[in-house]
């Protein structure tokens, strides 16, 4: 789970991490407002989960109150690659004298956690990284302790410097660890004039498989829901996925999904959805899975392709007729069922009107065909 | 031969009555896997399915010498279970279960470096030995006993996978879903030395998908170690940029862990890339042909 960034902030400054003085605005006047108890010039941030929105226009300076407003009103309007903007962080500006990068992050490699740590913070930190790899600390954590004593020597000469980071490495590595985050970064990291060390941009990536251990930021999910079908998907616990295509695909397990994906669209067709129905869905989560499909009026057609293991044909059988008949589905469907129980499905299906096919190959090249008529 | 687990390996349950727990030793049993008892804390005296069910994994080692366990414990008791399991003795662990945090799994991967231990998963469909031994819920149905040996981040793409081969009449000697999630038990690279020297595999099939790593890894091991032909199939090219694809291991972020990436590591490491599972059966066939 992403947080948004005033939601990281937040974290940050329980943890007593530094960031500027600010607060959320989803109004012009409430953007004002917020600049006028910090302070003018203040920096206006669009709050959307997608990288490069400074350069998509998602940031902007304000020296008076009267462009706190404008500015302020354009970005609320504004829609960064597809997402719209709803909320804006207000900030005062920071008097920079120099921008540090600081991350840690599960290192999958490794299977551990691992600190970076880079003295060329900023917007081009990704290029950095590809371009100038040794200019990017890299320190592999097998034990807390490690960071909780300081044993780790972040390549910085001035020795405040190096005290008063370390110190926020300290600090950060305990919020990652206390909130089972899978990703914590500061970047950048600004060292201002007046020599604070203050977390201008922050971002943090909770697990959702550990959120069960953290009911208060589980509540910060629904807020940074960004799509409506989606969020309808995920209160019911389906592995839903919008996409912008014209064919809904459904079927069980991830791997298989994702094939069925890249098999439609060798085929020529634009997948529309990822949806996972899990291992052993009964008929109810079947016919559940289809109505969440139905919502997105993009979908043109249907392929659903099942290997049962768990995955009962029959069931899955079951509950595709229930939906064609309870949600009156007009649209296209053509459905793949094979493994446990197939036989039994097969002849629940032999039933209806509806398209089988023998292979994912097949059933790809049928929904292509019947959407194109 | 097979790798991993056989008919000789004596094989616990923990999380036995619980209901997939159940359903699958069932299964695990009936493929005539030597399921020798069952760890259900609190249970310990009873029987289920016709073994003795323990309270704690010791226990359960020091009366039935068992060697090796699948895990069915729900998510938040897993990494205490397999830890206790790990702290047994046992050798070989399956983790079934889905949704393990990730810093469970990242203190885990320490116990098992520490101690020498193997584990397959978490979030994984377990390992079958055909006609020896199944440790989780694969279908025992799909396999035929043969030459090839498969690793496969996917379950169900498993089971497509076996599914086509047993069609086409070619065997497996043991198959292994390592799971879909970001820190697993065990990866590509960890799995490709023991096919390497086992007699009975052939050839080996070697399924990724979208995020980490891994196949790059796994393709440098590959062209440095393997002298048996590995083929691949990589799942996920068509999924977009930073969205997750339902394992928690399939996203792609900033300029790592695309398909092109995969495909393109493992092209360089000589391996052949099936464009659809479909192609899978004809590439072994191939492979095969030119070891004759």
């Amino acid at each position: 789970m992403k947080l948004y960034e005033y939601q990281a902030k937040e974290l940050l400054v329980k943890n007593n991490i530094s960031t500027p003085p600010g607060g959320v605005a989803e109004s012009a006047d409430q953007a004002a407002e917020i600049a006028a108890t910090t302070g003018l010039p203040v920096a206006i941030k669009a709050q959307v989960h997608v990288g490069g929105r400074g350069k998509a226009g998602g940031i902007k300076i304000a020296k008076t109150e009267a462009e706190v407003k404008i500015l302020a009103a354009q970005i609320l309007a504004m829609k960064i690659k597809g997402l719209s903007v709803k909320k804006v962080l207000i900030e005062k500006a920071l008097e920079i004298e120099k921008e540090y990068y600081l991350g840690i992050v599960v290192d999958r490699a490794n299977r551990g956690n691992t600190l970076m740590f880079s003295t060329v913070g900023g917007v081009d930190i990704e290029e950095v990284a590809r371009t100038r790899p040794d200019k990017i600390f890299k320190f592999e954590i097998l034990n807390p302790k490690q960071i909780q004593n300081h044993n780790f020597q972040i390549p910085v000469g001035n020795r405040e410097v190096h005290s008063q980071v370390s110190a926020i490495i300290e600090k950060l590595y305990d919020l990652y660890l206390k909130t089972d985050a899978t990703l914590v970064e500061i970047n950048p990291l600004v060292k201002t004039k007046d020599r604070q060390f203050i977390a201008a941009d922050a971002k943090i990536i909770i697990d959702d498989s550990a959120l069960f251990r953290h009911p208060d930021l589980a509540l910060l999910a629904e807020a940074a829901e960004e799509d409506e079908i989606e969020a309808e998907a995920h209160r019911r616990r389906i592995a839903y996925v919008r996409l912008p295509g014209n064919i809904g695909i459904i079927g069980n397990g991830a791997g298989l999904v994702m094939t069925t994906m890249d098999e439609v669209k060798r085929a020529g067709g634009q997948p529309a959805s990822f949806l996972d129905i899990g291992g052993g869905a009964k008929a109810e989560l079947v016919k559940s899975c289809l109505e969440i499909l139905t919502m997105d009026k993009n979908i043109k057609g249907i392929f659903f392709n099942v290997f049962g293991g768990i995955t009962r044909c029959d069931e899955v059988a079951q509950g595709i007729i229930r939906a064609t008949q309870d949600l009156n589905l007009k649209i296209p469907l053509v459905i793949r069922l094979t493994g446990t129980r197939e036989e039994e499905g097969q002849k629940i299906l032999a039933q209806t009107n509806l398209v089988t096919a023998a292979t994912m190959q097949e059933g790809a090249e049928k929904i292509v065909e019947y959407i194109s008529k | 031969m097979s790798i991993l687990v056989n008919k000789n390996s004596k094989v616990i349950v923990q999380g036995i009555t619980g209901r997939e727990g159940s359903f699958h030793t069932e299964q695990m049993i009936e493929y005539g896997t030597k399921v020798v008892g069952g760890v259900t804390p609190g249970k310990g005296g009873q029987e289920h399915l016709g073994v003795k069910v323990f309270n704690n994994v010791a226990e359960a080692v020091k009366e039935t010498k068992a060697n090796a366990s699948t895990i069915f414990v729900p998510a938040r008791f897993c990494k205490a279970a397999i830890f206790e399991a790990i702290e047994a003795g046992i050798k070989t662990i399956v983790t079934i279960t889905e949704g393990i945090p990730t810093q469970d799994m990242i203190a885990v991967c320490q116990k098992l470096k520490e101690t020498g231990a193997t584990m397959i998963g978490p979030n994984c469909p377990g390992i079958t030995s055909v006609d020896e031994a199944k440790l989780g819920i694969m279908p025992g149905n799909i396999f035929k006993k043969g030459q090839i040996g498969l690793i496969s981040r996917s379950g169900t793409l498993t089971y497509e996978v076996v599914a086509a081969l047993t069609k086409a009449h070619l065997g497996q000697s043991t198959c292994i879903g390592i799971g879909g999630d970001p820190i697993l038990g065990s990866t590509f690279t960890d799995l490709l030395p023991l096919f390497e020297a086992d007699r009975e595999t052939k050839v080996v099939i070697m399924i990724g998908e979208i995020g980490g790593s891994d196949e790059e890894l796994a393709a440098d091991y590959i062209a440095t170690n393997m002298t048996k032909p590995v083929i691949a199939f990589i799942s996920g090219r068509t999924a977009p940029r930073g969205k997750r694809m339902g394992h928690a291991g399939a996203i792609i972020s900033g300029g790592t862990g695309t398909a092109e990436s995969k495909i393109k590591a493992l092209i360089q490491a000589k391996v052949p890339i099936a464009e659809t599972t479909a192609e899978i059966p004809n590439l072994v066939v191939a492979k095969l042909a030119l070891q004759k």
